[in-house]
C-alpha cells in the first residue's frame, strides 16, 4: 500500500515537473487578457505565416485578477516572454526591473514611430525617458448618454462644460421626478471620475517629485466637491450595488449617463434593441471651462517585452505586426478595442461609426497618471474608499482629501526613501 | 506500549513532522520577522531594499483606521454569528434529540448539507437570493407588503445579511456535537428529576446547560476561531463594501499582502490576528477552569 | 399536538436550509435573464442547458473540475499515509519527549493558517513551485488535526495485538499494514472525507498560488467567474452546481463517518 503512495507521490511531482517545463525553440509565450486573448488566436496564424520560424503560444489571463497574477508569476519566476499590461501597470513592473526598455528598437524600426500614435497615449509608456511599451489599443472614458432623456429636458446638444452637466442633470431630475431614477452615474467605486475631473480643473495630484500626496490643492478639491455635489443632491446613485447592471439601468432609464470607455459599447448594443437603438449615444468630455473637449483618462493596454525573455528579437517582430495599421484593423474588428495607430482610424470601419466620431474627438486630449506602481493603490484603496465617505456625507470633502493626502503619504513613504537614497548617492 | 524502539518511532514520524516543521514552523518564524520589516513590492524587485523597522508596522495598524474598521467588523461579526449559530443549533438539536420524532436521520441530514459545501458557491447562491430587485428574500417580503430592501448595498445591513448566511452555513456543524453531548447526559438523572417533579424548563436549566458546559465551550472556541478568519463570505458577495463595513481582517490581510505587496504590514496583521484567537481561547479555557472549580 | 408542532418546524427549519440549493438547480435550467425578474420563478418556465454548455464549452470548466478532483484525492492520499504513521508512533511507541512533542503539536493548531501564507508563498516560489499543484499539495502534506484524530484511535487498539504479532516474528512496517491500517479503517474514512472536503473548498490558498485559469480549481474559477459574470445568475448557479455536486455526493456515500468524525473530534482528553 506504501509503496502505491509513494509511487503517486512520485507520479504526481512528475507531473507538476513537466508542467513548467519550458518549450524553448522560438515559442513565445503571450499572456493577454480576457476577450483579447481569445481573439488574437484567430490573427495569429498570418503572423505565423508570414514568419514560419516562429510559433506565439498564446495565454490567457482573467481581467479581474490580472494583476495579482501577473505580480506572483513575476514573484515566482514565471513570466511569460511578452505580455498585454493595462498602462498604468507599466510602473509597477518597472520598478520590479521586470520590462525591457524597447528605445534601442523603436529607433531601429520602421514601423513603429512615436509620431505614429495619439501623443497622451505614447507618453504613457515613458518612465525616465526610457520606452517601456508599445501602445497595442487604446482607451480613454467619453460619456454615454441618452438622447431622447436629454431632448426631452431640452437639450439638443451634449454638455461642453462643467456648469452645463450640473444643469442639465437637474433640468433631467425635475423631468422625471415622479419615478426612482438618476440623471448620471458617478459610482464612488470607479476613482477614473474623480481622476479625470482633477485632470481637468489642472490638480497636479501628487507633489515633490511623486512622493506626497496632493488632494488637498486647490484644483483637486474644485473637482471632487463638484462630483460629489452630485451625490449630495441625488443626481446620482452611490455604486455599483445599486446598479447591479449599467446597461439594464441605461435601458431603463435610470439613469442617463455614464462615462466610460469603448468596451461598453457593444453591451449597450445588445442591451438597447428595436426602439431604444437609436436613442442612445457618446459625446467626448465636458471641459473644465471653455476647453472642448476636456482631458480624460489615457487608457488600453501596452505591449511590454520580459527581460527574462530569450526570444527578444522575434518578441519584437510580433510588436511591430501588430502595430501595422492593417491588423491593428482586423483586431479592431474583432475585439471592438481601438486602434492606438493613428493610421488605421482613416479607414471607414471607424469613420462611418456614429459612437466613434467621440473617441477619436477625445484621443487628442487625453493624459497620463502619475507614472508609480504605488498609484494603483492609491486610487483603488484609498481614493475610492474616501470618494465614498464624502459622496456618503460620513465625512466633509476637506476630511475626505486630508485623509486621503495621509494615506497617500504612507503609501509613498519607501518611495521618498528610495528617492532620498538615490539623491545621496548622486550627490557623493 | 512496545517497548522502546526510538529509531522506529522516529521513521514513522518523520514525514508528518517534516512537513509540518518545514511548511508550518518554520513559516510562522518567518512571518513573524518579515513583520518587522517593510517587505513590499520593491523589495520583490530588489531585495537589498529592505528594511528592519522594528514594531513600526505594529504602530501603524494602530493609526490605521482601515484595520480598525476592519477589526471591529470582524468582532461584530464573531460577537453577532457566534452566539446566533451556538443558540440556533442548540436549539435543534435538541428539538432533533427529542425522542417523539420520526425521520431523524433525513432531518439531520438536511441540517448538515450547508456545512459540508463549498463556501464560495453558496456564498455565490445567497448573493443572488439577497438581490435588491429579485432577489427571494425580497419577494417574501413584498408578500407581506413590506418594499425591497438592498440587504448587501446598505451599509447597516449588510454585515447582518453576511452573519445570517454563514449562521445557515455552520450552524448544523455544532448542532451535530450537541447531539452527541445530549446523548452522552445520563437517562437517569432526568428520571430524577421527574420523581421530583421538575418541569420541563427546570429540567433543562439544572441538568442540559450544566452537562453541555464543556461541549458549548469547545463549540464556542472553534466557532470563534472559524469566524475570526471570515474572508470567502465578504469576498464573494460585498468585496468588504459597502463603506468598507464587510471588510474582514484576512481580507484586509489578503489585500495588503497579496493585491499591494505590502508584505511586511500584511504579515503583522497576521499576528495580530493570531494573537486575538489566542486570547479569546485563554479567555474560553478560563470560564471552562472556573465553573469545573465549581 | 406537540408531536405535529415539533416536525412542523423541523419541517420549516430543512425548506429554509435545503432552499438555496433548490433555487441553485433550478436557476442553473433557466435561460439566459429568466432568473433576474420579479416575482421570482422558482421552476424553469423553459428547462435548458445552455448555462452547462457555456460552462463546458466556452468557459473550460473541465480542466478546473478535474484540478479540484486530482488534488482533494491525492492530498487525501498523502496526507492520509503521513497522519496514520504519525498517529500511530505517537499512540505506541515510547521515545523521550513524546508528550512535550505532541503537545506543542496540539497548543499550535491554535496558529491561523493565515499566519504563514506570506512566507510559504515566498519559500515555494524560491523553490519554483507556485502555480503548480505542488503549491497546493505541500501545506496539505500532513496536518494535526489527523495526527491527533489517528493517535486517539490507535490508543483504543489492544496492545497484546501488536505483542502477539511481534511474538510472531513480523516486523514494525508489516505490523502496521496488516494489522493496524485494517484496524484503522473508520478513522481513516473520517480523515479522508474531512480531508478530502477540505481540499476540495478550500479558496484562499489556491487563490494566491494559482495563476493560470488553467490550473485553477473549481471555487477560484468560480469567484473569478463571479466577477466578470456577476450579471448572468444563471451561468453562475450551474457553476455553483458544478462545485458543490461531488462533496455533496462523498458527503451522502460517507455521512456516517463524517458525522462520526465531528463527534470524535469534539471528545476532548
Amino acid at each position: 500500500m506504501i509503496k502505491k503512495f509513494i509511487l503517486v507521490f512520485i507520479i504526481s511531482i512528475f507531473f507538476t515537473a513537466c508542467n513548467s517545463v519550458h518549450e524553448t525553440k522560438n515559442v513565445i509565450r503571450f499572456w493577454a487578457m480576457g476577450s483579447e486573448a481569445e481573439n488574437i488566436s484567430k490573427i495569429i496564424p498570418v503572423f505565423e505565416k508570414e514568419n514560419p520560424d516562429i510559433k506565439i503560444k498564446v495565454q490567457q489571463v482573467p481581467w479581474t485578477a490580472a494583476q495579482e497574477k501577473l505580480i506572483t508569476a513575476f514573484a515566482s519566476d514565471n513570466m511569460p516572454d511578452m505580455c498585454q499590461l493595462g498602462n498604468t501597470w507599466i510602473p509597477q513592473f518597472v520598478s520590479l526591473n521586470a520590462i525591457e526598455d524597447l528605445s534601442e528598437f523603436i529607433n531601429k524600426s520602421n514601423e513603429i514611430k512615436p509620431d505614429k500614435f495619439f501623443k497622451g497615449i505614447w507618453e504613457t509608456n515613458i518612465i525616465d525617458n526610457k520606452v517601456y511599451g508599445i501602445p497595442w489599443y487604446v482607451d480613454t472614458r467619453v460619456m454615454f448618454y441618452r438622447k431622447d432623456i436629454f431632448e426631452n429636458a431640452g437639450f439638443t446638444q451634449p454638455p461642453k462644460n462643467w456648469d452645463e452637466l450640473y444643469n442639465l442633470c437637474r433640468k433631467i431630475k425635475q423631468h422625471n421626478e415622479r419615478n426612482e431614477s438618476y440623471p448620471i452615474f458617478i459610482p464612488t467605486n470607479e476613482w477614473s471620475n474623480f481622476i479625470i475631473y482633477g485632470l481637468q480643473s489642472g490638480a497636479e495630484l501628487l507633489k515633490e517629485n511623486n512622493t506626497k500626496g496632493n488632494f488637498s490643492s486647490k484644483g483637486f478639491k474644485e473637482a471632487f466637491s463638484y462630483l460629489i455635489k452630485f451625490h449630495k443632491e441625488k443626481l446620482t446613485p452611490f455604486g455599483m450595488m445599486q446598479v447591479t447592471n449599467v446597461y439594464q439601468a441605461m435601458a431603463d432609464g435610470y439613469i442617463s449617463i455614464y462615462i466610460s470607455g469603448p468596451w461598453n459599447i457593444p453591451e449597450f448594443k445588445n442591451w438597447m434593441k428595436g426602439d431604444l437603438a437609436d436613442k442612445w449615444t457618446t459625446a467626448a468630455m465636458p471641459g473644465y471651462r471653455n476647453e472642448y473637449p476636456g482631458l480624460s483618462l489615457a487608457g488600453g493596454s501596452s505591449l511590454v517585452l520580459f527581460r527574462s525573455s530569450k526570444h527578444k528579437k522575434e518578441v519584437w517582430k510580433f510588436i511591430e505586426f501588430l502595430s501595422r495599421p492593417d491588423v491593428q484593423l482586423k483586431f479592431y474588428s474583432t475585439t471592438n478595442n481601438l486602434p492606438s495607430v493613428i493610421k488605421s482610424w482613416e479607414n471607414k470601419l471607424l469613420t462611418e461609426n456614429v459612437y466613434m466620431k467621440a473617441f477619436y474627438e477625445q484621443l487628442q486630449n487625453v493624459s497620463p497618471m502619475p507614472k508609480i506602481p504605488e498609484w494603483e493603490q492609491i486610487v483603488f484603496s484609498k481614493l475610492q474608499q474616501y470618494a465614498e465617505f464624502a459622496a456618503r456625507e460620513k465625512m466633509t470633502v476637506d476630511e475626505a482629501l486630508k485623509n486621503l493626502d495621509k494615506d497617500a503619504d504612507k503609501i509613498l513613504e519607501k518611495r521618498r526613501w528610495l528617492e532620498n537614497k538615490k539623491r545621496r548617492k548622486n550627490d557623493r | 506500549m512496545i517497548g522502546n524502539k526510538s529509531g522506529i518511532a522516529f521513521f514513522f514520524l518523520a514525514p508528518a513532522l517534516l512537513a509540518i516543521a518545514i511548511f508550518f514552523f518554520i513559516p510562522v518564524i518567518a512571518a513573524f520577522l518579515i513583520s518587522f520589516t517593510d517587505f513590499d513590492i520593491y523589495t520583490l524587485g530588489n531585495f537589498s531594499t529592505i528594511r528592519f523597522i522594528g514594531l513600526k508596522n505594529y504602530l501603524e495598524l494602530f493609526k490605521d483606521d482601515l484595520f480598525w474598521t476592519a477589526l471591529g467588523n470582524t468582532f461584530l461579526f464573531v460577537i453577532l454569528a457566534g452566539p446566533l449559530s451556538i443558540f440556533v443549533s442548540l436549539y435543534a438539536a435538541i428539538i432533533l434529540n427529542s425522542k417523539i420524532v420520526k425521520l431523524k436521520a433525513l432531518f439531520r441530514l438536511s441540517y448538515f448539507m450547508p456545512v459540508v459545501t463549498t463556501l464560495v458557491a453558496v456564498a455565490i447562491v445567497w448573493r443572488f437570493i439577497y438581490h435588491p430587485n429579485f432577489g427571494i428574500v425580497n419577494y417574501f417580503l413584498s408578500l407581506f407588503g413590506i418594499s425591497s430592501v438592498d440587504w448587501l448595498g446598505n451599509p447597516d445591513l449588510a454585515l447582518p445579511s453576511i452573519v445570517l448566511m454563514a449562521v445557515w452555513k455552520n450552524f448544523g456543524y455544532n448542532m451535530i456535537i450537541f447531539i452527541a453531548g445530549l446523548q452522552n447526559i445520563p437517562e437517569e438523572l432526568y428520571e430524577a428529576a421527574n420523581i421530583e417533579g421538575a418541569n420541563n424548563w427546570q429540567k433543562f436549566k439544572s441538568i442540559t446547560i450544566p452537562m453541555l458546559m464543556p461541549t458549548t465551550i469547545f463549540i464556542s472556541i472553534i466557532t470563534m476561531i472559524g469566524y475570526f478568519q471570515l474572508f470567502a463570505e465578504p469576498y464573494v458577495m460585498t468585496q468588504g463594501g459597502p463603506l468598507n463595513r464587510t471588510l474582514s481582517i484576512v481580507q484586509y490581510m489578503y489585500q495588503e499582502g497579496f493585491r499591494w505587496w505590502n508584505m511586511g504590514y500584511s504579515a503583522s496583521i497576521a499576528f495580530v490576528l493570531f494573537f486575538i484567537i489566542f486570547i479569546g481561547t485563554m479567555i474560553q479555557f478560563r470560564v471552562q477552569k472556573y465553573l469545573s472549580s465549581k | 399536538m406537540k408531536k405535529i408542532f415539533i416536525h412542523l418546524l423541523l419541517f420549516v427549519i430543512a425548506i429554509l436550509t435545503l432552499f438555496p440549493f433548490f433555487w441553485m438547480i433550478s436557476a442553473s435550467f433557466m435561460q439566459d435573464g429568466h432568473a433576474s425578474v420579479f416575482p421570482p420563478r422558482f421552476i424553469p418556465d423553459e428547462f435548458t442547458l445552455t448555462q452547462y454548455q457555456k460552462l463546458f464549452e466556452r468557459l473550460s470548466i473541465t480542466s478546473n473540475f478535474f484540478n479540484s478532483l486530482f488534488l482533494s484525492v491525492l492530498v487525501t492520499v498523502i496526507s492520509l499515509t503521513f497522519n496514520s504513521l504519525a498517529g500511530y508512533a505517537f499512540a505506541k511507541y515510547k521515545f523521550s519527549g513524546k508528550e512535550k512533542l505532541f503537545n506543542v503539536l496540539l497548543s499550535s493548531m491554535i496558529i491561523p493558517s493565515q499566519v504563514t501564507m506570506l512566507p510559504l508563498f515566498l519559500m515555494l516560489k524560491s523553490m519554483g513551485f507556485i502555480n503548480t499543484y505542488m503549491a497546493i499539495i505541500i501545506p496539505g502534506l500532513a496536518n494535526i488535526f489527523g495526527i491527533f484524530l489517528i493517535r486517539q484511535f490507535c490508543l483504543s487498539i489492544p496492545n497484546s495485538l501488536i505483542e502477539a504479532a511481534r511474538i510472531d516474528g513480523a516486523n514494525d512496517f508489516y505490523i502496521y499494514i496488516k494489522i493496524i491500517l485494517p484496524l484503522l479503517t473508520p478513522v481513516l474514512a473520517t480523515l479522508a472525507i474531512f480531508t478530502f472536503l477540505g481540499t476540495w473548498n478550500d479558496f484562499l490558498w489556491p487563490l494566491i498560488v494559482l495563476t493560470d485559469d488553467s490550473m485553477y480549481t473549481l471555487p477560484v474559477a468560480l469567484s473569478n467567474l463571479m466577477l466578470e459574470h456577476s450579471k448572468d445568475p444563471e451561468l453562475m448557479m450551474a457553476g455553483s452546481l458544478i462545485t458543490v455536486l461531488p462533496v455533496i455526493i462523498v458527503f451522502l456515500a460517507l455521512q456516517k463517518y463524517y458525522i462520526k468524525g465531528i463527534m470524535m473530534g469534539s471528545v476532548k482528553e
